[in-house]
């Protein structure tokens, strides 16, 4: 019991510090660059707008590192889903209703699959979803090579309708511009709830848990390890559907070289928001902020106008650095007791 | 003893990560302020005017020197302040990048869209937020067209006119009588392929030349040197090859070149290209591209002229044009003529190349 305690106590510890982070990093950018417009109240819900897809896809991954586990196909799985939904609609003419459908079907198909082979083979998960990743790509080229632009009545209609806020800024023209967001950050906001509320209260993100601690106890403890992390597996890639089509609903349209590398911006985001690679640590409220550090950064070097857009990777890798430093002291002051 | 460690770390941690979250502010804080100038010195009635860059990347040399042309013409003794963002070669990153300059409230957003589609959504913001788009390079494919104000970009098949105009002049100037013509052809439904090759088509039509292959080499060397291989053994007559852009030349010409046949003014095979880039005008000044037409990057002073039209309140139209220059090996043809326009023709010297910015 008092072990428990103090493993609480870590990752509660690394939240702290990411959300303390955030606040920091986005302080000083509206106190910096108040007259770039970063203080408006939309350059903070922009970050919600650009990366909803992100958010979601990055919760399936903190869940699957909490197990112990690991999904490199997600960008891939991203891409395919967009593809998938843009030739559907735009070549055989299904319904909008119908592409959602391809999608959470392809997102299932994905974790039903990688997950019997990582939980009840015991193929190393890194491996798994390197296939997954290729097999996705090459997927995405085989149903068209050709970027298809998504024209589909419906699907615009939810991909341009703004949900207007109360609050707003004047421009400088003095015309009173509202806030506002689109239907894909309320999914992406209702999806992230309900996975922390699973995370904490159900059975089955609790043995996620003691599984990605230690699978012997866990074991012994009477759970069914390999349903846990075949569970797990296909929750991730439901949320890599959902959040692909997300993705989509940003970009409108279905193209091979999307997506690229959107994987390990979902791990960096779990791993700043306190999601330990070993397994058994880790919050989906953190990664919310490891995303959101990830966005204002970028928003942050864009917003600078004259910094390389490179830089953006170049201070997210001194971000990681710095967070599995501290895990890993974290680490071994626990083992040390 | 342990809790006290912790309490030393937590302190540590805390200062490292306000020092990473200043860093990050402090790195930018000197653009930051001396932008506070320059904002003050617009409040004050010079119009320094804001204009965010979208670009592709800097996967090639012709997007570089593109890059290059809109800092050097946006620049701050210009009266502009240019916001430029390196997208990586990702439409997510622009679409990110134009939601950024819609907050800055940038006057006019300037888009080298890294794909034709999936612009509706934002650009509608832009235009709710009222601020004119130009897109430079390529077009986009939107839903609706006011959602831009104008293209910049080359004309592509102003530039098949010119190469074909020339040809026709040179032919003539050296008394070539027969023309059969080998045709290879960019990436198809690309609109570089489509002006280039309507250039060709008009032209063979109303001269009378023999079009005797034709296919396409998706604008890499490696297929072009396939493509004119095969040709070459279909058809031993071949005496011009019309090639899309430089990258397909390039590999004709190794082609010809493995047949034992020889390129050049001459030799057995003249080769034309298009886009210009260094080397395609160096292998333009050894003769071996007989005529090579410009795809212009240096977009940056026809953007800046819309932009000042739009700043005077005048109309512009839709799709502006870039200059575009026709190189050329000897100085048989001086300038060729394409609906009533003269176009001078450039010998390709090394002073000429050494005078390019790219």
């Amino acid at each position: 019991m008092g072990k428990n305690k103090r493993k609480i106590s870590g990752t509660g510890f690394l939240l702290l510090i990411t959300v303390v982070l955030f606040a920091v990093m986005y302080a000083a950018g509206m106190a910096v660059f108040a007259d770039k417009g970063f203080a408006k109240p939309q350059m903070f819900f922009n970050l919600f707008i650009t990366n909803a897809g992100l958010l979601v896809i990055s919760m399936g991954l903190t869940i699957v590192m909490i197990s112990g586990g690991i999904d490199i196909s997600v960008g891939s799985v991203t891409a395919l889903v967009c593809m998938a939904a843009a030739y559907s609609m735009e070549n055989m003419g299904t319904s909008a209703y119908m592409a959602v459908a391809i999608a959470l079907g392809i997102g299932i198909a994905y974790g039903l699959v990688q997950g019997i082979l990582v939980a009840y083979l015991d193929i190393q998960p890194f491996i798994v979803t390197l296939a997954g990743l290729f097999f996705g790509r090459g997927m995405t080229a085989v149903i068209s090579k050709e970027m298809i632009s998504i024209k589909n009545e419906t699907f615009l209609a939810w991909a341009n309708y703004k949900i207007y806020l109360p609050i707003g800024s004047y421009s400088r023209r003095g015309k009173f511009l509202p806030a506002y967001i689109y239907p894909t950050v309320v999914i992406a906001l209702l999806i992230v709830l309900i996975i922390i509320l699973v995370m904490k209260f159900t059975k089955f993100g609790r043995s996620v848990y003691a599984v990605g601690g230690n699978a012997q106890s866990a074991m012994m403890m009477g759970l069914d390890v390999r349903k846990t992390k075949l569970k797990a597996y296909i929750l991730d890639g439901v949320l890599a559907g959902c959040g692909g089509f997300l993705f989509c609903l940003n970009s409108c349209a279905g193209f091979v070289e999307q997506a690229k590398g959107l994987e390990m911006d979902a791990i960096s985001s779990a791993v700043i928001g306190g999601t330990l690679l070993s397994g058994g640590v880790g919050t989906p409220f953190g990664t919310i902020f490891g995303v959101l550090i990830k966005g204002t950064i970028s928003s942050l070097i864009t917003t600078q106008g004259t910094l390389s857009s490179w830089w953006v990777r170049i201070v997210l890798s001194a971000l990681l650095c710095f967070f599995i430093v501290l895990q890993s002291v974290l680490g071994n002051l626990k083992k040390k007791k | 003893m342990k809790r006290k460690l912790i309490a030393a770390l937590m302190v540590t941690a805390m200062a490292a990560s306000m020092a990473v979250g200043c860093g990050g502010g402090g790195a930018s804080s000197d653009g930051g302020s001396s932008e506070g100038g320059s904002e003050g010195g617009s409040e004050g009635g010079s119009d320094v005017i804001t204009v965010g860059f979208a670009q592709v990347g800097a996967e090639s040399d012709w997007r570089t020197a593109n890059s290059e042309s809109m800092k050097e013409t946006f620049s701050e003794a210009n009266g502009y302040e240019l916001i430029f963002d390196d997208a990586q070669q990702k439409q997510e990153n622009q679409i990110t990048a134009i939601r950024n300059f819609i907050q800055q409230e940038v006057d006019y957003i300037v888009l080298a869209p890294v794909t034709e589609t999936g612009w509706d959504t934002v650009l509608q913001e832009a235009k709710d937020a009222d601020i004119p788009v130009i897109t430079v390079d390529r077009m986009v494919d939107v839903s609706d067209d006011s959602l831009f104000v104008s293209y910049v970009g080359g004309n592509f098949q102003l530039e098949g006119a010119k190469a074909c105009e020339w040809l026709k002049a040179y032919a003539d100037a050296k008394g070539i009588k027969e023309l059969n013509i080998a045709h290879i052809q960019g990436t198809i439904g690309a609109s570089a392929q489509i002006g280039r090759t309507e250039g060709l088509e008009n032209a063979a039509k109303e001269y009378g030349w023999n079009i005797v292959a034709q296919q396409t080499g998706e604008f890499t060397q490696a297929k072009g040197q396939e493509v004119m291989e095969s040709m070459l053994k279909q058809h031993d007559n071949i005496n011009v090859v019309y090639c899309e852009n430089d990258n397909e030349a390039f590999g004709a010409i190794d082609a010809i070149k493995a047949a034992g046949k020889t390129v050049g003014p001459d030799g057995d095979i003249l080769v034309l290209s298009f886009d210009t880039v260094k080397a395609g005008i160096e292998a333009t000044m050894k003769g071996e591209i007989i005529c090579n037409t410009e795809c212009n990057p240096l977009h940056g002073p026809r953007v800046a002229e819309l932009i000042q039209k739009l700043e005077a309140g005048e109309e512009i139209d839709k799709i502006a044009y870039v200059d575009e220059g026709i190189f050329a090996y000897g100085s048989d043809v001086a300038k060729v003529t394409v609906d009533g326009t003269d176009y001078e023709v450039t010998e390709v010297t090394q002073e000429v190349i050494d005078g390019r910015a790219y």
